[in-house]
């Protein structure tokens, strides 16, 4: 694939992006990367601060609830359901860009209705679960569970748990929006008169991106 | 080469056919998919490994290292497949992954930073090393949450 050096394809020679990228697209590439430092610093600072302690929550202790079941006990079955939501809500993304390539309306129309579908959804389970969490007295500031080895936990579980779901969550939400207006456009014909689909691709970036942090947040929160 | 209705200067490279690509989409998806089972069941062991009496500290933290490796994977298809970042050219690719190597330090510093504190307050600071030691009634599983208990203080 090394096509920098070629004498047909100057890539650096003017006259064609180096990247073989539209502006936008290679900005919204390097957004990303800027966002994940931001998540890295908050999911490293989590990590520091859980490391500099001598005993922390089990989260299997902590997140053990599931709508409608009462007080079963039920650890990881919950954010299980919401990360297979985000794995396929992320899939059918790939599959609305792939019909915008096609330039195909209806296509695209269709995988994006439900790529919202499924961000809402993930919205909603983490609104069920924040306000569970509520209720048994967590929040910012106040940690109603013990260490794993019995001793009196700190508020920096809750504080971290909250405001790193909360700031994936905000993504999330933002990105349900920029799919919405991205669902309008299409539907008004807005990128079959431009001829191409490429906003399409972006937002699907963005999304992709918030399943991504998704991974990590599940595990730094749920699995470790 | 087709050329890109955005501009000249563009050019898209697209010899996958519909089917190879859905194929593609499909093995990623069920990949992704069974990995995370796998999370899950090494998450339940850990979670019975703790609740037996007396839990490998050793079997944790390798179980919990295989989920780490695990999650890298499936970050690496999400970006790679599902944002078509292992379709760009060379170079592109280069200036975003190379600045995230600095993560490599990140962690690795941060993480280290944390458990000599840790270390250094246990060794020289009583005070601390009393009020995080577990109380003796509480043997039974963390994460009972007693009303009565006031919240931690923060540290």
């Amino acid at each position: 694939m090394e096509q920098t050096v070629n004498t047909e394809r100057k890539w650096w020679g003017g006259g064609r992006s180096p990247f073989n990228l539209e502006y936008g697209k290679l900005m919204m590439w390097y957004f990303l990367m800027s966002d994940a430092f931001t998540f890295g610093a908050f999911l490293i600072s989590y990590g520091t601060v859980r490391l500099s302690s001598n005993s922390w929550p089990d989260p299997n202790a902590v997140f053990n609830s599931f709508p409608f079941m009462g007080h079963a006990n039920l650890p990881l079955a919950f954010v299980s359901l919401m990360t297979f939501i985000l794995i396929i809500s992320s899939v059918t993304m790939v599959l609305a860009v792939h019909e915008g390539h096609k330039m195909n309306k209806a296509g695209v129309i269709k995988w994006l209705a439900w790529t919202i579908i499924g961000g809402l959804a993930f919205l909603g389970c983490q609104a069920w679960e924040w306000t569970h969490l509520y209720h048994q007295n967590a929040w910012w500031g106040s940690n109603p569970f013990m260490n794993i080895d019995g001793s009196v936990s700190s508020t920096n579980f809750t504080n971290f748990f909250f405001t790193i779901t909360g700031f994936h969550g905000f993504h999330v939400f933002s990105g349900v929006i920029i799919n919405i207006i991205m669902l309008i456009m299409t539907w008004k014909g807005v990128f079959d008169n431009r001829g191409h689909y490429l906003m399409i691709e972006k937002a699907g970036l963005y999304w992709h991106f918030v399943d991504l942090v998704w991974v990590f947040v599940f595990l730094a929160f749920y699995l470790i | 080469m087709e050329h890109n209705p955005v501009s000249s200067e563009v050019t898209f490279v697209h010899h996958v056919s519909d089917a190879d690509f859905k194929k593609k989409v499909r093995k990623t998806t069920i990949l992704l998919s069974v990995i995370t089972v796998i999370e899950l069941a090494i998450g339940l062991i850990i979670y019975n490994m703790h609740k037996g009496e007396h839990p490998s500290e050793f079997l944790i933290t390798l179980f919990k290292g295989v989920v780490c490796i695990l999650t890298l994977a499936k970050a690496f298809y999400i970006v790679s497949v599902f944002m078509h970042l292992g379709d760009e050219l060379r170079n592109m690719i280069m200036t975003i992954v190379v600045p995230l190597l600095l993560f490599v330090w990140f962690i690795g510093a941060f993480l280290w930073d944390g458990g000599s504190y840790r270390n250094l307050r246990n060794s020289y600071d009583p005070h601390h090393v009393e009020r995080t030691a577990p109380s003796k009634d509480a043997h039974k599983a963390a994460g009972h949450h007693t009303e009565a208990q006031k919240p931690g203080v923060a540290n």
